[in-house]
């Protein structure tokens, strides 16, 4: 067996990827529910059910692809840039921290000004989080997977040790969690009786910004050129050490987004399980989008109505959640595998 | 000793890529003791043809037939088993083994703890005494000359009991007298009831080595003949198609002093010098020609002017103002336009659309981007401009930069450096593996540019092409570059052996122009 690269990739074969990659994670959890001893068929219709089955599991389904957008959008950024942001999960916790510092008490603002200026504090905390290892990057070669990877560990080690001392809400009966947000840093409910918050919009609007940032936009150009290029783009005077660390700010900033819009929009405390790997989530949704930042609205449904429909099926089946879990792994895997045979043919002899 | 039955037989060989036909119903046929010459245009199917022949890709049809026995389609084990061999024209070499680990390198079994050196010693030893091909098995690649790493790649096709050798391109990293050098081998090699197959664009080559020639053009054998039978300029016109471009120089006017390098010195971070009291003047409209064996410092001359590469002291002046610290940005911002020698990876960007690779290094321009906004209706208007008037074919603005031919990639990096005006041009190989058409016309682009009042140099090592555009020549040898040498007054022979390393040739040339 061996690869041949592929003389031309039409855009049909490029569609493939994401939906070829959904159809063997789904095989592959098949495969896992029979051996739970459940049925597959009923699994999916469950799985449908309990993501888009109501008005109430739509509005789950939708409040949870607004992290997953965010991060998305952050790995989408920085990719394109080839700079390997996995840290994403201790900047959204960086964005959660800031606007639980901020927004508790310290300051109050009328809303209109106060949730802007929260989410721009969050976004200040990730990227500057993800400033430290972008440096180290540029000025001498260190491998950003390692650094930022490690990194989040220190953030939640950091957020664990807040929550349990200095933070820790004398109110919440002994709960590990800061104190909640004051009123005027909550974002609002866009439907009654739902736990969907305005994060959404915002989420929306930020993938706009991120896409018309990409497409037309010198700043967009320069990060695409160094991400296909360093070479080149050295050679054609880019400041490629400037493109990359303000990618990195603007990468930190989105999963500062996400932080500040858990905080505000769902939680309202800040707690050690705001993000159950939202941060990591978003590299699975980023890939699936072929690090377009309108596809990132797409596979961040796609991956919200997988884990919160897998939650409710493994529910009523007594099976084990992580078949969530599961399915969002292979499904990464099989982006990976799928993009490979975009560019290359298998070729048996 | 040609004998009855060809030793090699392709026979009406097709290979289609979607809508492309790379060969259409070639024939060719390979006697003991010739050499062939094959050429073509970039694009005529030459390598496709060779892959072929080698299984790398499989021939929609037709058959290859060697020694009378067919070979196997698609399997590159048969076609070295039946005694193919190739030398390619970049080695492939593992620089720090030696002679006989590289030559014995995939002929041992796989799994044996004894390696038969003494055999494979004498086995080099007698292959090199019957073919006079003088190296010394014990001594390491990286320690040999170009020329040497070339004896090498054939001793170890002849190791391998190769009865049919193919050569691609092989004098391009050569100097004149290697290259003589190496004729000598090949003569050498068919007396002894080899063939071999030498692709080339070098015509004066074809004319002094090859017993035959086949011409190919967009896939399909234009012409055959015996070498004795034609001359340089036939096989010329049925390349292209028609009459070459005549490129003519006049010389102009020198002008102005655009661009002076003092003394200048460089190294790089471990301490190794990359330029040594380099001195040079441009004027306007004037060609200077860098002469040289590949290795000796030109890509680190190239880095300084392209203002990737800071020298260590000695000046840098352009248009009369010194450049302490020379940038990319800041010599493109003083009209110094660059084309790079690595036009695939250093000059463009392959997942990159035609048109972003023309903004490359533009973008940042008024008339091309404000407030950050990249202006793409300008953009687009400049590259169709572009496109159409250096006929760079390409499928559309935005079509991937990557299909593109290497003529075009060319043309497509000529455009945008020519169309900004610079004053000095810098141009590093401007033709290395471009076609009769494509390398007649960068030529006429550069002449033209020069004319209007640029300055350009030019980095090659195709002395035919300094010959015929540079008003004087500097030959780069070791890092540092030698006096201005006039090249009406000198021979490819003698420019030869300057590159070589031999200072007194520089010496009496220099001498010969002071008594006239």
């Amino acid at each position: 067996m061996r690869l041949e690269p592929r003389e031309n990739v039409t855009l049909l074969i490029k569609a493939m990827v994401p939906i070829s990659a959904g159809i063997i994670s789904l095989l592959c959890c098949s495969a896992l529910i029979i051996w739970a001893g459940a049925s597959p068929l009923e699994a999916c219709v469950l799985l449908i059910k309990g993501s888009l089955g109501s008005r109430f599991a739509i509005s789950e389904t939708l409040t949870r692809t607004i992290p997953l957008i965010f991060c998305g959008l952050a790995a989408a950024v920085a990719f394109r840039a080839k700079l390997w942001n996995i840290g994403a999960e201790g900047q959204l916790y960086a964005g959660a921290c800031i606007a639980t510092w901020l927004g508790t008490g310290m300051i109050d603002l009328p809303p209109w000004l106060m949730i802007p200026f929260l989410f721009a504090a969050g976004a200040l905390a990730g990227g500057l989080l993800l400033l430290g290892p972008t440096i180290l990057k540029t000025k001498f070669a260190l491998d950003e997977v390692v650094t930022t990877l490690l990194l989040n560990f220190i953030v939640l080690l950091f957020v664990n040790w807040l929550v349990f001392g200095p933070w820790k809400d004398p109110m919440a009966m002994g709960w590990p969690q800061a104190a909640p947000v004051i009123d005027s840093a909550t974002l609002g409910h866009i439907l009654a009786k739902t736990r969907l918050h305005w994060g959404l919009a915002i989420a929306i609007i930020a993938t706009f910004g991120v896409w018309f940032l990409m497409r037309f936009t010198t700043w967009g150009y320069e990060i695409r050129a160094v991400g296909h290029s360093q070479k080149a783009s050295h050679f054609a005077g880019i400041p490629i050490n400037r493109v990359i660390i303000r990618t990195a700010l603007i990468s930190g900033g989105l999963a500062g987004f996400a932080g500040v819009s858990e905080l505000c929009g769902l939680k309202g405390y800040l707690t050690l399980d705001l993000s159950p790997g939202f941060g990591y989530s978003g590299i699975v949704v980023a890939m699936l989008a072929s690090l377009h930042p309108l596809g990132v609205l797409l596979s961040s449904l796609f991956i919200a109505i997988l884990s919160i429909g897998a939650d409710s099926m493994s529910r009523s089946l007594n099976i084990s959640n992580y078949i969530a879990d599961v399915a969002t792994a292979v499904s990464l895997l099989a982006v990976l595998l799928s993009m490979m045979l975009t560019k290359y043919t298998i070729r048996w002899r | 000793m040609i004998s009855e039955r060809p030793l090699l037989s392709l026979k009406a060989i097709t290979k289609t890529f979607g809508t492309l036909v790379a060969n259409d119903n070639i024939d060719l046929e390979l006697n003991r003791g010739e050499v062939l010459a094959l050429l073509g245009e970039n694009g005529a199917g030459k390598t496709t043809l060779m892959n072929i022949l080698f299984g790398h890709y499989r021939a929609d049809h037709g058959t290859i037939e060697i020694d009378g026995s067919q070979l196997s389609p698609g399997s590159p084990k048969e076609a070295l088993q039946a005694g193919l061999g190739m030398v390619h024209q970049h080695f492939t070499l593992a620089d720090n083994m030696t002679v006989l680990d590289n030559i014995m390198l995939g002929t041992e079994p796989l799994f044996s703890l004894r390696r038969h050196n003494s055999e494979a010693i004498t086995k080099i030893k007698r292959l090199s005494e019957q073919y006079e091909i003088d190296v010394n098995p014990n001594s390491k690649v990286n320690t040999l000359s170009v020329g040497q790493r070339q004896r090498v790649e054939i001793l170890k096709a002849l190791y391998r009991d190769t009865r049919i050798l193919i050569l691609d391109e092989p004098t391009a990293v050569l100097t004149p007298q290697e290259s003589d050098h190496l004729f000598a081998t090949l003569k050498l090699l068919v007396t002894e009831g080899l063939a071999i197959i030498f692709i080339t664009h070098k015509l004066r080559e074809v004319m002094a080595v090859s017993d035959r020639c086949l011409v190919l053009r967009h896939g399909k054998t234009i012409y055959q003949c015996r070498t004795a039978d034609t001359t340089a300029h036939k096989l010329a016109t049925e390349m292209v198609g028609g009459e070459l471009p005549k490129v003519l120089r006049k010389k102009s006017e020198l002008g102005k002093s655009l661009f002076e390098l003092n003394n200048i010195n460089a190294s790089d971070r471990k301490g190794h010098q990359l330029l040594r009291d380099l001195n040079l003047k441009l004027h306007a409209g004037e060609i200077i020609g860098i002469a040289g064996v590949s290795g000796n410092g030109q890509s680190h001359l190239a880095d300084l002017v392209s203002g990737l590469l800071t020298p260590s002291s000695g000046q840098l002046v352009l248009n009369g103002i010194q450049v302490d610290k020379p940038t990319p940005l800041h010599m493109l911002r003083k009209g110094v336009g660059r084309i790079p020698e690595d036009r695939t990876a250093t000059g463009v960007i392959g997942d990159m659309t035609v048109l972003e690779n023309i903004a490359l290094e533009k973008y940042w321009k008024k008339e091309y981007s404000r407030f950050g906004m990249l202006n793409s209706r300008t953009l687009a208007n400049h590259t169709r401009k572009l496109t159409t008037s250096f006929d760079v074919r390409c499928g559309g603005l935005h079509s991937s930069a990557r299909n593109m031919s290497g003529g075009n990639m060319q043309k497509l990096i000529l455009s945008r450096v020519l169309s900004e005006n610079p004053q000095v041009i810098l141009a590093n190989q401007p033709t290395w593996g471009l076609d009769v058409g494509a390398t007649a016309f960068v030529h006429r682009q550069l002449i033209d540019a020069c004319s209007e009042g640029a300055g350009v140099i030019i980095i090659s090592e195709d002395l035919d092409e300094l010959f015929s555009l540079a008003d004087t020549i500097q030959v780069m040898y070791q890092a540092s570059l030698s006096p201005p040498i006039d090249p009406a007054r000198t021979t490819a022979a003698e420019l030869g052996l300057a590159m070589s390393g031999h200072r007194d040739v520089v010496h009496s040339l220099l001498l010969k122009e002071a008594q006239s």
